[in-house]
């Protein structure tokens, strides 16, 4: 009887062991901040790229039905990949504001920038050194953020806007 | 005179850079304690990345507001999830983490009782 109980606590760790291993398995070990959709954005105040005096904090956003925050940099490859989706965006969809937010770049590169490849923003913040980025979970450029009129996190891109994710954007702001 | 003068002016260098050592320690604790996200393997303290350089100005910024460790490691959290802390907190996803030695301690002292037990039988018999 002994040697019976013995076996069953024996095979109760096995299957437990095999449990934690399959879970372990399961989870994914690439890290984003994609779980973090949902997260309201709070207590910020954004300074214009171009105007020191000029800045929007949440309540200005709160007035947008949609609003898309896109980090970007002069020095960033990626984000002149993504630039094209960002004009089509503002063209053809008044309903979404989006605003751009230089990360630690300098003034005038950022500007050139926008002159060289055209300005999708509706308003260009400054974070010359990177504080404001954690405000919004950010670990690296380009990232993009669509919120709602509550500042509710609907989607995060990590990396570059893509024709898939473009679409994905138009869908959720219909 | 000038000596209560140059007594007075050590005392004052000693305290500043004792508080201000002290204050480093205490910093470099919370930045081993951070988990850089676009380093393998790395901890804040480790890191020279950009992002490991931005997030100790925000942990020097929220020290010197006078946040406490947990205020800061909160903070972090709501903004990159728990995986930026080296130490998770209890939920339902990790539960089995930290079950998992309490779970051995009883299984394995209920084995051992068996065996015992079983052997003393043997050892009568």
């Amino acid at each position: 009887m002994n040697i019976s109980i013995s076996k069953i606590i024996i095979f109760s760790f096995v299957i437990f062991f095999l449990f934690v291993f399959w879970r372990g398995l399961k989870i994914d070990n690439n890290y984003n901040t994609l779980n973090l959709i949902g997260n309201r954005i709070s207590n910020f105040q954004l300074t214009e790229l171009d105007n020191d005096h000029q800045y929007i904090s949440e309540k200005d956003l709160k007035k947008n039905e949609h609003t898309l925050i896109n980090f970007f940099a002069s020095w960033c490859a990626p984000c002149r990949s993504e630039h094209k989706y960002l004009l089509n965006l503002s063209n053809e969809n008044k309903e979404i504001k989006i605003i751009g937010i230089n990360f630690k770049d300098k003034k005038n590169n950022a500007l050139n920038f926008l002159k060289e490849l055209g300005n999708p923003y509706n308003f260009v913040g400054s974070d010359s050194d990177g504080k404001m980025s954690v405000l919004f979970g950010i670990y690296g450029i380009p990232e993009s953020i669509l919120i709602d009129s509550d500042l509710t996190v609907i989607k995060k891109i990590v990396g570059p806007i893509n024709q898939f994710q473009y679409d994905q954007i138009l869908e959720l702001v219909k | 005179m000038k000596k209560n003068f140059f007594l007075f002016i050590c005392f004052i260098l000693i305290t500043t850079f004792s508080y201000s050592n002290e204050n480093q320690n205490k910093l470099l604790e919370v930045y081993k304690n951070l988990r850089c996200l676009v380093c393998q393997g790395q901890s804040i303290a480790d890191s020279n990345s950009d992002f490991a350089a931005t997030i100790k100005l925000v942990v020097q910024d929220q020290f010197k507001e006078g946040k406490k460790e947990d205020e800061i490691y909160e903070f972090l959290i709501s903004k990159y999830g728990e995986w930026i802390v080296y130490q998770p907190t209890f939920n339902k996803n990790n539960f089995l983490l930290w079950a998992l030695p309490y779970v051995v301690l009883i299984f394995g002292g209920f084995i051992i009782f068996l065996v015992v037990r079983k052997t003393k039988h043997n050892k009568v018999n």
